[in-house]
C-alpha cells in the first residue's frame, strides 16, 4: 500500500510531527477506505457458498505459496458474467443512470433559478438565505423522505388539497410511483445544486454586467453571454455532486418509488440482506463503482481547483 | 446598485423555500395531532410524545445513536483536521496525490458502496459488528467532511503568522496549539457538528455496519417507516428536526458574532 513509501520517501527536513500529520489520516484511509475495497473486488471473484460468511475464504498466506496459487485458482468472473446476462441487473443500473439524469436535470432547471435569485439579494438577506437553504440538509435524509410520504399517500394531503379545489375527481397514486420518487430525489438534493452554483456566482464580478450593459446588452443577454459561461464551474460542480450519490440512491427508492423497476441501489441491497449473496452485492458495487469513476474523478479534479484557487 | 430582484426572482426564491419547507412545517404540526389517523386533524395534542417517552426500543436507539455520534465526530475532526493540515501546511509529499482522492472520494461515493466495503472488512477480519465498527465507519464517513471545511478555513489565511511565531523561537507544536488553533477553531466547530449530523442521520452504512445490539435512531425509524406512517415517527422526527435546527443556528450565531469581533482580520466565517 502506498501508504508505507510516504514514510521512507519525505523530504530530509521533516520532522515526527510532520511526518505524524500525514500518516495517521493516511493509515486510516488505506485501512478503512481503500483496504475495504480490495476486499470487495476480491469478493465479487469468489464463489458464493452456503457459509457463514456466505463466500468462499480470503487469501491464506499462512499456506505459503500453495495458498496464493490456490486464492488465484479460486479467483472466477461468473459474478460479472452473471450481472452481464441476467437482465435484472443490466435493467437496474439503466434504471438509475435514467432517474439520476433526469432528477439531475430537474435539479439544474428548479436548483439554478433560486441560486441565481439569492445573489439579487442585498448581502445581509443572502447569509439568512443561505442558512435556510442550507438547514434542511442537515436534517436527515430519512426524514425528509418521510415527510413526503406523510403528504402523497393515498389519503394524504397533496391528495385531500386536489380533492377539494375539485381538480381531480379522485385520489392519484403517488407513493411507489416515479412522481413520487421524482419529488423525494429532487427535493432531497436541492441544495446540493443550489450552494455550489450560488458559490460561483456570489464571486461574479458585477462590473462585468454594467460594462456588458455599457455596451447595449440586454439583460438577458448579459445573462446569457457573461453571468451563464461563468457560472458553468458551479453548474458542473452541483451536477456531479447530485448525479453521482443519485445513481447508488437507496433511501428514496425503496420508500417512495414502486419495487417493480428497482435502482442498483435497491438490487445491491436485496441481494446483500435478503438473498445473502455476497458475492454478487460485491460485483455490482465493483460495476457500479467503474460506472461512476469518470464523474468522481471529474469532481475530484474540479475540488481540487477550487480549493487551489481558494474560498 | 446594478442588484435589483425582479419578479421572476422573487417567485423562484418564494417556490424555492415553500418547497424546501413546507413538507417539514406539514411533518411538525402533524406530530402534534390528536388523532391516531395520521390523515384526520384531531386537534392539538402531546400525546406521541408521551408515547416515545415509554418507547424503550426508540429510547435505546437514539442513545446508540448519540454516542455513535459523538465518539465519531470527536474521532473525525482529529484526523479530518490532520488532513487538512497535510493537504495545506506541508507542500508536497509522495503520496499526495492519492491521499487528496481518499479525502475527497468519500463525499461522493455511493453509500452503499462505502457500507458494504466497511461490512466485508469487518468480516474479513472477523470483528463483530455493533457500536464500535459502526464508530469507525461513521469516523471515515465523515472525516472528509471535517477536511473540506478545515482547509478552506486555513487556506483563508495565509501562513505568515505561523512562520512568524516559528521565527521567534516557537515550535511546532506550540505554533499549532497557541497561533493555528485559535485561528481555525471555527471551522473545528463547524466540522465537529457537520460529522456529528451525519452520523445521526445515516441510515445505509448504519445498517451494513452495525449489528443487532447496536440499533441506531435512523434504522429503528426506518424499519417503522416500511410499516407505514405513524404519529409517533411524526414526533420523534420533529424532536430530531428542532434539535438539528437549534444547533445550525447557534452555531451560525457564534460564527456571526465571531465575525463582528474579528471583523478585518480576513478570518474565514465558519
Amino acid at each position: 500500500m502506498s501508504a508505507s513509501s510516504t514514510d521512507s520517501s519525505v523530504t530530509p527536513a521533516r520532522s515526527l510531527g510532520q511526518r505524524l500529520v500525514i500518516l495517521v489520516p493516511y493509515l486510516w484511509l488505506a485501512a478503512f477506505f481503500l483496504l475495504p475495497f480490495g476486499i470487495v473486488l476480491k469478493i465479487s471473484l469468489s464463489e458464493t457458498a452456503l457459509a457463514q460468511p456466505p463466500y468462499v475464504p480470503l487469501l491464506d498466506l499462512s499456506a505459503g505459496w500453495d495458498g496464493i496459487k490456490a486464492f488465484l485458482g479460486g479467483l472466477s468472473l461468473d459474478r460479472y458474467g452473471l450481472i452481464f446476462s441476467d437482465s435484472l441487473y443490466l435493467s437496474s443500473y439503466l434504471r438509475s443512470l435514467e432517474v439520476a439524469t433526469l432528477s439531475t436535470l430537474m435539479l439544474l432547471a428548479i436548483g439554478y433559478p433560486i441560486a441565481y435569485a439569492v445573489t439579487r439579494m442585498p448581502a445581509r438577506t443572502q447569509g439568512v438565505l443561505v442558512l435556510l437553504i442550507v438547514l434542511p440538509f442537515w436534517t436527515s435524509f430519512l426524514i425528509r423522505v418521510y415527510a413526503w410520504i406523510n403528504i402523497l399517500q393515498h389519503d394524504g394531503l397533496l391528495n385531500q388539497a386536489l380533492l377539494a379545489l375539485g381538480l381531480v375527481s379522485e385520489p392519484i397514486a403517488f407513493l411507489a410511483t416515479d412522481k413520487a420518487l421524482y419529488i423525494g430525489l429532487v427535493y432531497s438534493y436541492l441544495p446540493f445544486m443550489v450552494l455550489p452554483i450560488y458559490a460561483t456566482l456570489v464571486k461574479l464580478d458585477d462590473t462585468l454586467l454594467e460594462a456588458a450593459a455599457d455596451l447595449g446588452c440586454r439583460r438577458w443577454q448579459a445573462f446569457w453571454w457573461v453571468t451563464l459561461p461563468l457560472s458553468l464551474p458551479g453548474v458542473a460542480a452541483g451536477v456531479l455532486l447530485c448525479f453521482i450519490p443519485i445513481v447508488g440512491e437507496f433511501v428514496a427508492p425503496d420508500l417512495l418509488g414502486g419495487s417493480v423497476d428497482p435502482m442498483v441501489g435497491q438490487t445491491l441491497w436485496t441481494e446483500f440482506f435478503a438473498n445473502k449473496d455476497w458475492p454478487v452485492a460485491s460485483a455490482i458495487a465493483v460495476t457500479l463503482l467503474l460506472l461512476l469513476g469518470g464523474p468522481i474523478l471529474i469532481y475530484q479534479h474540479l475540488q481540487a481547483r477550487n480549493l487551489r484557487v481558494g474560498p | 446598485m446594478h442588484k435589483r430582484a425582479s419578479l421572476f426572482c422573487l417567485a423562484s426564491l418564494g417556490f424555492g423555500l415553500a418547497f424546501l419547507y413546507l413538507p417539514m412545517v406539514i411533518l411538525v404540526i402533524y406530530s402534534f395531532n390528536a388523532s391516531r389517523l395520521v390523515t384526520v386533524w384531531g386537534g392539538w395534542s402531546t400525546r406521541w410524545y408521551a408515547e416515545l417517552l415509554r418507547d424503550e426500543a426508540m429510547l435505546d436507539a437514539a442513545w446508540t445513536s448519540l454516542r455513535v455520534a459523538l465518539l465519531s465526530a470527536g474521532a473525525a475532526t482529529v484526523l479530518g483536521t490532520l488532513a487538512a493540515l497535510a493537504l495545506t501546511r506541508i507542500g508536497r509529499f509522495r503520496g499526495r496525490l492519492p491521499f487528496s482522492a481518499m479525502v475527497y472520494a468519500p463525499l461522493v461515493m455511493p453509500e452503499v458502496i462505502t457500507g458494504l466495503s466497511l461490512l466485508l472488512l469487518f468480516v474479513a477480519a472477523d470483528i463483530d459488528r455493533g457500536f464500535w465498527t459502526l464508530s469507525v465507519a461513521h469516523t471515515t464517513l465523515t472525516m472528509c467532511f471535517v477536511t473540506i471545511i478545515v482547509q478552506a478555513s486555513l487556506i483563508g489565511f495565509d501562513g505568515s503568522l505561523e512562520e512568524a511565531a516559528m521565527d521567534l523561537g516557537c515550535p511546532p507544536l506550540r505554533t499549532f496549539l497557541t497561533v493555528t488553533l485559535p485561528l481555525i477553531a471555527p471551522a473545528l466547530a463547524s466540522g465537529f457538528m457537520l460529522a456529528f449530523a451525519l452520523s445521526l442521520d445515516d441510515l445505509v452504512i448504519a445498517s451494513f455496519t452495525s449489528g443487532p445490539g447496536a440499533t441506531t435512531l435512523p434504522i429503528q425509524i426506518y424499519s417503522q417507516v416500511r410499516l407505514g406512517v405513524k404519529p409517533e415517527i411524526n414526533a420523534i422526527c420533529t424532536i430530531m428536526i428542532a434539535v438539528v435546527a437549534a444547533a445550525v443556528i447557534a452555531a451560525s450565531l457564534i460564527a456571526k458574532w465571531r465575525d463582528l469581533r474579528s471583523a478585518g482580520t480576513g478570518l474565514p466565517a465558519a
